[in-house]
């Protein structure tokens, strides 16, 4: 396929992507570079001096909300993908309402309660909707201990066994080989339907 | 019983177990987990109650911070 035919596809697909730190902003980057015609982009945060280690924002863009300043970056990139921000915490009423015509959902928290909680969501209410999650990927090193695998319509990339810890901190190389490898995913999907 | 755990075949030593005891019996310690079995989301008040049969396909993720 050439990237004309692929961005033909992909102009018509929504993604959407619930969380805009490291995963979220990274693998967001990727699918609008590649053309995808719209991400809804869900998170509450504002972008601080910790982020820039690993997520797609600038300096200069400190204390803004992430959602905010992933659709400036974005447009900058490629202006003719839509970006639909919310600035909200997640929850299953607000996965079911505004995630409802996505064609694949991305997984992007940091937090282990919150994967927990959309992917019961997702696989409860959209058992037919793909959900690409992101799950263990802190530290260096070990890059081929990163992979993916699908179970039914939840598609899982990371290691699934590196927890964030003091000692053990997410950093941009191995949160972007996930990111990306969930962007990577994504095209997969659209692009075999 | 032979079973399917996350994608690999498992040779269990009993005739059936409940879901939760399947968890225990592979020492999964981790708080937070998501499981499967046959494709049907089963949630963790219901892991007692849910049995885990000859040839059944069963997913356990365990969840992990970070992102």
């Amino acid at each position: 396929m050439t990237f004309r035919e692929i961005r033909s596809i992909l102009k018509k697909k929504t993604v959407g992507i619930a969380g805009a730190g490291g995963l979220g902003s990274n693998c967001a980057v990727a699918l609008a570079r590649v053309g995808i015609g719209k991400i809804i982009v869900c998170d509450f945060d504002v972008i601080t001096k910790d982020n820039l280690n690993r997520q797609y924002y600038f300096h200069e863009q400190l204390g803004q909300k992430k959602v905010f300043a992933l659709e400036e970056n974005i447009l900058f990139i490629n202006p003719a993908v839509k970006v639909e921000p919310h600035v909200i915490k997640l929850n299953p009423e607000s996965i079911r309402t505004i995630f409802k015509k996505c064609d694949v959902i991305v997984e992007a928290f940091d937090r282990a309660d919150m994967k927990q909680m959309i992917i019961e969501t997702v696989l409860g209410y959209f058992p037919n909707t793909p959900l690409v999650a992101g799950l263990g990927m802190a530290g260096w090193g070990d890059s081929n201990s990163i992979g993916m695998r699908k179970i039914d319509n939840l598609y899982i990339c990371g290691d699934e066994k590196s927890e964030i810890a003091e000692q053990l901190p997410p950093l941009a190389p191995r949160v972007g080989i996930v990111a990306h490898m969930q962007a990577n995913t994504v095209m997969e999907i659209l692009l075999s339907n | 019983m032979k079973i399917t755990l996350n994608n690999n075949p498992e040779t269990v030593d009993a005739e059936h177990l409940t879901l939760q005891e399947l968890i225990e019996y592979k020492n999964f310690t981790f708080r937070l987990l998501v499981t499967k079995v046959n494709g049907s989301l089963i949630k963790k008040e219901d892991r007692i109650i849910t049995e885990v049969r000859d040839g059944d396909n069963v997913a356990v993720i365990h969840l992990i911070s970070g992102g």
